[in-house]
């Protein structure tokens, strides 16, 4: 069905959703790793991680390319496409995250956590200038895929540290305040979304995806934080588990931005023409809140 | 300076669709594969309800989200306003399909054609494997603008350089020609007439005009 209503765009499907999710939580873990690496604790166990997540992400990316053998292309438009420009942050990310893994330097440690900064921010605009998508478009994406992509780090960095050390206190905190910046963000980005006026698909699409934000996103790690300040016995597999349950939140709410709430604008007339004798009459939008 | 656009008249159209199909013949596109289409749509509410056929493509945005987007520069805008795409430095990405808001691009993966796999002689001699894979959308006929331009036509005016949906359009609604040039006809019926782009609310500045009705009426 070609409108006119808005229909669910299938130009980037799940593979695109795994890039915004692998490079969120990669460069989210990048960052959590950074303050860890600065603070004594060893940064190459989360570095290493996070850099999987990212280049998994960007690998499902050049398997959904129709011309996968000339991505370099992806390079040419710096002056205007953030997509180039995530593609350009991309190896500088990797360059330094590596150095500062393998030899310690924290110059590259801060480095790379600046890089990964700015590759989640290109995420966020990545999406931002998809005009042809309004759940896309509403600036409040970009602040909302900052925050989900710090909770989602911040959350694996807790898993990991469970592993190989104990879960700093202070990253239990910092995690506790990334849900509640997430669950804020997300919420003005849904309320902004529908004032502006939206696809109702769309609009259905996040509300359906919001109960599990709301719940593994918020609630679940929440309680569970909670519990690991209360019970010090449990502290590391409570933590680890909160921190799995915020980034498992964050994955379902990109994966239903990008493949469920991924209505297209459709067509809209705001006139309807005179004909003949008749007269014109309103115009018409259909498939909109 | 020269700025091709296209006017819809929809008080004349009857979406008959016949410009759709002179696109799909003029341009070889496959199956599914509808540079210019007609939407059938319907407003108000019963028992008041009309109906309106309203031309759609590729609007050629002066200012083209596609092509900012794009980030292998396969999409541009020529100085006459035009948005192309090259097919060689296109990577398929698909960004352009998501940021274009009157959802005019088309990606086609591998060959397919009318009746199965095996082409008819005519999609075998017209077949553009270049297309394969990237992004493809309406280019306002532009190589019949420029071999017309070449020859000393006028596009809008003279069949050879005007695109095919507007020669092929049999109630005379759909129109082309330069809008900077102010005593050219898609000009005049822009001025002389209330007319509305679509989704100007986006600022993209579409070149794509529909007439709805006269002026001072």
């Amino acid at each position: 069905m070609y409108g006119p209503a808005p229909w669910l765009q299938d130009h980037w499907d799940w593979r695109a959703a795994g890039n915004f999710i692998g490079g969120g939580t990669g460069t989210g873990l990048v960052i959590a790793g950074a303050f860890a690496g600065l603070a004594d604790l060893p940064f190459a166990p989360f570095a290493l991680p996070a850099l999987a997540f990212v280049a998994a992400g960007l690998t499902l990316v050049w398997l959904e390319i129709g011309k996968p053998w000339r991505a370099i292309h992806v390079f040419f438009n710096p002056k205007t496409s953030w997509m180039t420009r995530e593609s350009l942050v991309a190896p500088l990310l990797f360059a330094t995250a590596l150095a500062g893994a393998f030899f310690g330097w924290p110059w590259a440690i801060v480095l790379a956590a600046l890089f990964a900064t700015g590759f989640l921010y290109c995420q966020g605009r990545i999406l931002m200038a998809s005009k042809g998508i309004p759940a896309w478009r509403e600036p409040r994406i970009v602040p909302l895929i900052i925050a989900t992509g710090l909770t989602e780090g911040t959350g694996l960095f807790l898993a990991i540290s469970a592993i190989v050390a104990t879960p700093p206190v202070g990253a239990m905190a910092t995690l506790f305040g990334l849900i509640a910046l997430r669950t804020t963000a997300w919420l003005q980005y849904r309320r902004k979304l529908a004032a502006g006026g939206a696809p109702a698909g769309a609009l259905k699409a996040l509300d359906e995806a919001g109960r599990w934000v709301l719940g593994l996103g918020l609630a679940l790690p929440a309680a569970l934080l909670l519990g690991a300040a209360a019970w010090p016995a449990g502290t590391e597999g409570l933590a680890a588990a909160a921190g799995l349950a915020a980034m498992a939140g964050g994955w379902v709410m990109k994966f239903a931005i990008v493949t469920r709430a991924a209505f297209n604008q459709g067509f809209a007339i705001p006139r309807a023409p005179v004909r003949g004798a008749g007269k014109g009459g309103p115009g018409a939008k259909p498939g909109w809140n | 300076m020269t700025r091709w656009a296209m006017v819809a008249d929809l008080r004349r159209c009857v979406g008959c669709q016949t410009c759709t199909a002179a696109c799909r013949h003029a341009n070889a596109t496959s199956p599914g594969v509808q540079w210019r289409r007609v939407l059938d749509m319907e407003t108000g509410e019963y028992p008041d309800v009309t109906r309106a056929f309203v031309p759609v493509g590729c609007m050629h945005c002066a200012d083209p989200p596609c092509m900012h987007v794009c980030p292998s520069t396969a999409t541009r805008q020529r100085d006459d306003g035009i948005v192309t795409i090259d097919y060689d430095l296109c990577i398929g990405c698909g960004y352009c399909m998501v940021a274009c808001p009157y959802q005019a691009r088309y990606k086609v993966e591998k060959p397919r054609f009318a009746y199965g796999g095996t082409p008819t002689e005519s999609e075998a001699e017209r077949d553009d494997p270049r297309r394969y894979g990237v992004a493809q959308k309406c280019n306002f006929c532009s190589d019949r603008i420029d071999d017309g331009l070449a020859r000393g036509l006028t596009p809008g005016v003279d069949p050879d350089a005007t695109p095919a949906c507007v020669n092929s359009c049999i109630a005379s609604a759909l129109h082309f020609g330069d809008l900077d040039d102010p005593e050219s006809n898609v000009s005049v019926m822009v001025r002389e007439n209330k007319h509305f782009r679509m989704h100007e609310e986006l600022e993209t500045e579409p070149g794509f005009y529909y007439l709805w009705d006269e002026e001072g009426s």
